[in-house]
């Protein structure tokens, strides 16, 4: 990764920056909520996981169905819309709440899901159980975190590229070549402990097999058809995960400990709510990673007066994101500062005075 | 080495299927209690990356980390799987007259 104004790469300058500065792995703002109802909120069950799940599987299943049933007519392609999202954008969430466990009680169905929503999303389930838990220890920390969505200055091709997942998917293909033959970048070495990365490479192999086993499918019965139900997917119905994603974190502070200055949370309607798991609660999220997406409404309402004022739609988060995205084009310093409550003693807590340290060396003001 | 027994809490100050910290002489625990009332305890800090794990999770006997859901069973102190590699340690504890005592090498 080229250095910028920031170093986002995790072997580069901004890396040994964060470490001396004390970012790396640091203590965080955490509302207050009594233990009891923490209790309370953080209980798990299958329950709901099991009952979107099969709803989540039935409308991929009727989907396809139709979407098969009419390939060759223009009624197909509504169908796939609606199976490309649920595949190649909702499988995001899914990859998700099963990465931290959170989603069903029973560890083994938080497996399964989390392997299938992985290859659905073209993610490597190993690589990114790590790049994940990175990022909730060092969320947005310049040079610890390898999931910042939007560098700074944003990369505007980029972003247009992975509308239909198109960045991500050639660097995912990059990666699983490598990791195939055995090795990691020396980024994911940063991250990845020794015992891990046996698992690295044989998952690497397992997808290569099967988008190879669909290729040759898809080359005998002359039809792109299994593609479009096997690999596609990820790619033309990939719109929705990096219209959800974005709102998460863009174009707010770098290199803070308080969640509640880097991360948005967005009230979404049902629809939207269902595709996402609640993960539009995204602060709440990260300051209680324990809590199941389906209790995150129930913690927001306990913890909403310690933090910024919600976005009352994705909408209000967009009329934000764009304009600053293009700002910071032109100019990388920019973000958008939240404001906090009134009266709020956030300890431990910083607003980024620190950061000014990488960016004398690098003559950028802030 | 000398093992102390260090009077750590009141059993009730534990509540069923729930874990809390204990600080001593510049050590960090968590004790744990379990549904039927046994009682156990471990290092404080994950073996990841040095949270508390009194903020956690008790399901059962595991406990899970806070911080990354890293996941131990505290009878034994096994890491269960990613993102925890490494076991937390295990001391010896015993009840006597409603007071929870902790072994811990002197």
């Amino acid at each position: 990764m080229p250095a910028t104004a920031r170093d986002y790469s995790l072997i580069g300058r901004d890396a040994r920056l964060a470490e001396e500065n004390g970012f790396a792995a640091a203590e965080w703002y955490s509302c207050s909520i009594p233990r009891k109802e923490l209790k309370e909120l953080m209980k798990r069950s299958d329950g709901p996981a099991l009952r979107d799940t099969a709803l989540w599987v039935s409308c991929l299943v009727l989907s396809a169905a139709g979407g098969v049933f009419f390939w060759g007519t223009w009624w197909a392609v509504p169908f796939f819309v609606v199976y490309g999202v649920l595949y190649g954008s909702s499988s995001d969430s899914r990859w998700h709440e099963t990465g931290h466990g959170t989603a069903f009680k029973t560890r083994w169905m938080n497996d399964i899901l989390y392997y299938v929503a992985s290859f659905m999303i073209l993610r490597e389930p190993t690589v990114w159980r790590w790049s994940h838990t990175r990022h909730h220890t060092d969320t947005i920390i310049v040079g610890r975190d390898p999931e910042i969505a939007v560098p700074r200055p944003p990369d505007g091709i980029g972003l247009i590229l992975n509308i239909f997942a198109l960045k991500s998917t050639c660097h995912t293909l990059k990666g699983l070549f490598l990791h195939a033959s055995g090795r990691l970048t020396k980024e994911e070495e940063t991250f990845i402990p020794e015992m891990e990365r046996q698992k690295v490479y044989l998952v690497a192999r397992i997808y290569l097999l099967i988008f190879a086993i669909v290729a040759v499918a898809s080359f005998q019965l002359q039809t792109i058809l299994p593609a479009m139900l096997i690999g596609l997917p990820t790619l033309y119905g990939g719109f929705m995960a990096i219209f959800f994603g974005l709102t998460q974190h863009t174009g707010l502070a770098e290199d803070v400990l308080d969640h509640r200055l880097n991360t948005r949370t967005v009230y979404m309607n049902p629809i939207f709510r269902f595709l996402y798991w609640n993960m539009n609660y995204h602060i709440e999220h990260h300051m209680f990673p324990m809590v199941p997406y389906h209790a995150l409404p129930r913690l927001h309402a306990l913890v909403k007066d310690d933090c910024p004022p919600p976005y009352p739609s994705t909408l209000a988060a967009y009329r934000e994101i764009i304009p600053t995205v293009l700002k910071q084009m032109r100019d990388p310093s920019y973000f958008v500062v939240r404001r906090l409550p009134g009266g709020t003693t956030a300890a431990p807590y910083n607003h980024g005075s620190i950061i000014k340290i990488a960016e004398r060396n690098t003559g950028r003001a802030s | 080495m000398i093992a102390n027994w260090i009077d750590a809490c009141a059993a009730g100050d534990i509540e069923n299927e729930d874990v809390i910290r204990f600080d001593h002489e510049g050590q960090t625990f968590a004790i744990y209690r379990t549904e039927d009332d046994r009682y156990f305890a471990t290092a404080g800090l994950c073996t990841h990356e040095a949270v508390h794990l009194s903020s956690g999770l008790v399901m059962g006997t595991i406990i899970e980390c806070p911080k990354h859901n890293g996941r131990f069973d505290f009878t034994s102190g096994k890491a269960k799987g990613a993102p925890v590699c490494v076991d937390l340690r295990t001391f010896p504890v015993k009840v006597e007259d409603d007071r929870v005592y902790v072994q811990i090498d002197a």
